[in-house]
């Protein structure tokens, strides 16, 4: 087993530490740090422009700060990227969903880049419970936002992973929507995942909830 | 060796960069005077050439720096992906404007010496040819540089782009000349150099120390200014531009 | 000597979450070869749906052929001679026209970004959308130039030849071209920029083309430059991926 950084102290599962974040010369943020633990979830909120999505982005590996680094148990991801991937999923403001391809191609594309391989039956069960099995043949481009959100809460269901990073997840969603986003969380979180989202509006979510300022 | 590691920030190289500008820039002059002087007024017209050989003092050095100038982008392409060094892409920036002007003026003078030499403005020689495919590859980088807003991306773009050249280069080189020997055959030898007396490949050395010492002023005091523009709003340029100065804070 | 990831220490260690995990680590480590097949049966399913869009560089290359004899009068002996070089031209400003495609769905559509967080080796899917690429656009185009060169009076031997050579361009013009596509993803006026950084990038694979064919039809030996391609493909297909990879997460961020 890598031995773990001396600097931290029973640290927690998931960290940052001082990053930073620039947009040309405007500097978004820096000094960032936080740290979380499974069944916590993190809200990172402020207004438009203030570097919310930019800071999922870098805690995702998508892009890389401009200072700072990222902790997975102790030991800095970049060493084992591709295990880290596999623990995360995110979700960005555009949907990851190619809208020539059916629902439940759509699904089962996306879960084989996750690298997952469920059976049919399984993935029909969870497009029940998110209410798309009967338009599973419809190409998404004939969804309904509020739809196309709910196939992509689908795909967190079955992906298995548990950190999520989702970005404005809520919006498109009328308040039944909200509620099953808010009590998918809940469970989420109760099963020992983790979540860290923007979110302009509030989410109800019980469990160990913390809220980042930018 | 660590003192040396000092500079690879831009806020210790600005000042150092300045002090070297100058003396750089005297060495080019110097060299490019004696160059030129016995390479244009001692040295003997050629037996064979008369006097348009002598266009060769520059096109010779062109050439050979415009080559050796994309190879030293391609040294600080490596250092921008890997170290993610800010300095070495902005070298690399700095860098390629004179490599391309070098290969501009490697083509032009190519030609003029071309004309009473073989008769034509232009031929499609292995040479020619790649040194023509070179300045494509160098505009190329500018326009790539201009083409983002976001400038990490565009530095760590750029270096990919001159690795890919890099590797490209020599395949160029050879598939031209292979080209030309199956549509001209072997008889006409077009890249058969002069035979040079001692005195004009003295002068050549020294139109290539030249040219290697402009380039080093040239960048140098090129990347100055893009370090002052990168850095705009950091403390030691507002302090720079506040106090007046423009040799740069001593650290 | 992959290092693996601990968890701390107060998390139950092997939950539900971890078992999926190790899981699709196992099945996504280094496994090339599902990677690839992944991405080739998407890419193509695609195709199917976007007829259009795979279609049009394949139209473009039998229009601009035709532009030649408009261009150069129908003096038949002087468009033979021309043909495998222009037949070579327009294909390859065919393939230039094609690459754009290659990512801008995707990126619009979010996915791209899955791929480039997929534990599959994102060169490998790179890799898939490469071989993609060229099963849909250089295979279509070097069955079609003996075709198009029928109209320039080239006889079936030259002809077959140049689907040859072309069929062993096309791959390295796909992975350089996919290399510029990535890089100049999201940029201002980025065809056009496609264009300028790869045509010179493409120079010796249309010398080798071509000329492969010149030499059979001036009688000298054509082996060399057709060993050539190969060479460059062999080269192409471990280096290719890299970069374009490369490229792929540098246009992410």
């Amino acid at each position: 087993m890598p031995p773990r950084d001396p600097d931290m102290q029973a640290g927690s599962l998931f960290e940052g530490h001082t990053l930073a974040c620039r947009r040309g010369e405007l500097t978004l943020f820096e000094d960032l740090s936080f740290a979380l633990d499974p069944g916590q979830a993190l809200f990172v909120v402020g207004p438009n422009g203030s570097g919310k999505t930019s800071l999922l982005r870098i805690a995702a590996g998508l892009a890389l700060p401009h200072a700072g680094c990222l902790f997975w148990g102790g030991q800095k991801i970049r060493a084992a990227a591709s295990q880290f991937r596999s623990r995360i999923l995110y979700v960005g403001h555009t949907l990851a969903q190619k809208e020539e391809l059916t629902v439940l191609e759509n699904l089962t594309h996306t879960l084989a880049v996750d690298a997952v391989h469920l059976p049919a039956s399984t993935l029909l069960r969870v497009l029940e419970s998110v209410g798309l099995k009967e338009r599973r043949h419809l190409p998404t481009r004939y969804l309904s936002l509020g739809q196309k959100r709910r196939l992509s809460l689908a795909r967190m269901l079955l992906a298995g992973r548990r950190l999520w990073f989702l970005d404005e997840p809520a919006s498109g969603l009328d308040a039944k929507g909200v509620e099953f986003l808010e009590s998918t969380l809940t469970a989420h979180l109760g099963r020992g995942g983790m979540a860290i989202l923007t979110s302009h509006q509030l989410l109800r979510v019980a469990g160990a909830v913390q809220t980042l300022q930018l | 060796m660590s003192s040396l590691f000092r500079y690879a920030s831009p806020v210790a190289f600005y000042p150092l960069a300045g002090r070297l500008v100058p003396w750089f820039s005297g060495l080019a002059l110097l060299f490019a005077i004696g160059g030129l002087y016995l390479g244009l007024i001692v040295a003997p017209p050629d037996w064979q050439q008369g006097e348009t050989y002598r266009i060769l003092f520059i096109h010779v050095p062109s050439a050979w720096m415009s080559m050796f100038i994309y190879f030293v982008m391609a040294g600080y392409a490596v250092l921008t992906l890997t170290l993610q060094t800010r300095l070495s892409a902005l070298m690399m920036q700095a860098l390629a404007p004179t490599g391309a002007l070098f290969a501009a003026l490697a083509l032009a003078t190519g030609a003029f010496w071309g004309k009473p030499t073989w008769g034509a403005w232009w031929v499609w020689d292995a040479r020619t040819t790649s040194t023509l495919l070179l300045l494509f590859l160098y505009l190329g980088y500018l326009a790539l540089q201009n083409a983002f807003e976001d400038v990490r991306r565009a530095d760590r773009a750029g270096a990919l782009l001159v690795l890919v050249g890099t590797i490209n280069l020599p395949v160029i080189y050879f598939s031209v000349r292979w080209w030309n020997t199956l549509h001209q055959g072997a008889s006409i030898s077009l890249t058969a150099a002069p035979s040079m007396a001692r005195i004009m490949v003295t002068s050549m050395l020294l139109m290539s120390l030249a040219a290697w010492a402009y380039t080093i002023a040239v960048v140098l005091s090129r990347v100055r200014g893009k370090i002052l523009w990168r850095e705009r709003s950091s403390q030691w340029v507002l302090e720079l531009l506040r106090d007046g100065r423009s040799d740069g804070v001593d650290s | 000597m992959n290092p693996t990831l601990s968890t701390s220490s107060d998390t139950p260690k092997r939950d539900a979450f971890e078992r999926a995990s190790e899981q699709v680590c196992e099945a996504a480590q280094a496994n090339m070869a599902a990677a690839c097949r992944l991405i080739l049966t998407s890419e193509l399913r695609m195709a199917l749906r976007n007829r259009t869009d795979v279609a049009q560089p394949l139209i473009f290359f039998i229009v601009v052929g035709s532009l030649f004899p408009l261009g150069l009068g129908d003096g038949t002996s002087r468009l033979t001679a021309l043909a495998p070089g222009l037949l070579w031209v327009c294909a390859l400003l065919s393939v230039l026209l094609s690459l754009p495609q290659i990512y801008a769905r995707d990126a619009a559509n979010g996915t791209l970004e899955q791929l480039v967080l997929s534990p599959y080796p994102l060169a490998a899917l790179c890799g898939g959308k490469i071989m993609a690429h060229w099963l849909l656009t250089g295979v279509p185009l070097a069955l079609l130039a003996p075709l198009l060169g029928i109209a320039f009076g080239l006889d079936f031997d030259s002809g077959a030849l140049l689907a040859v050579t072309l069929l062993l361009g096309t791959p390295i013009l796909s992975m350089i071209g996919a290399i510029g596509a990535a890089l100049t993803l999201g940029a201002r006026a980025g065809s056009v920029l496609v264009a300028l950084l790869v045509l010179p990038l493409y120079v010796p694979v249309l010398v080798f083309g071509s000329g492969a064919v010149e030499a059979w039809r001036a009688g000298v030996a054509f082996g060399g430059p057709l060993l050539l391609l190969g060479a460059g493909i062999l080269f192409g297909v471990v280096l290719a991926p890299l970069a374009t990879a490369a490229a792929v997460r540098i246009a992410i961020e």
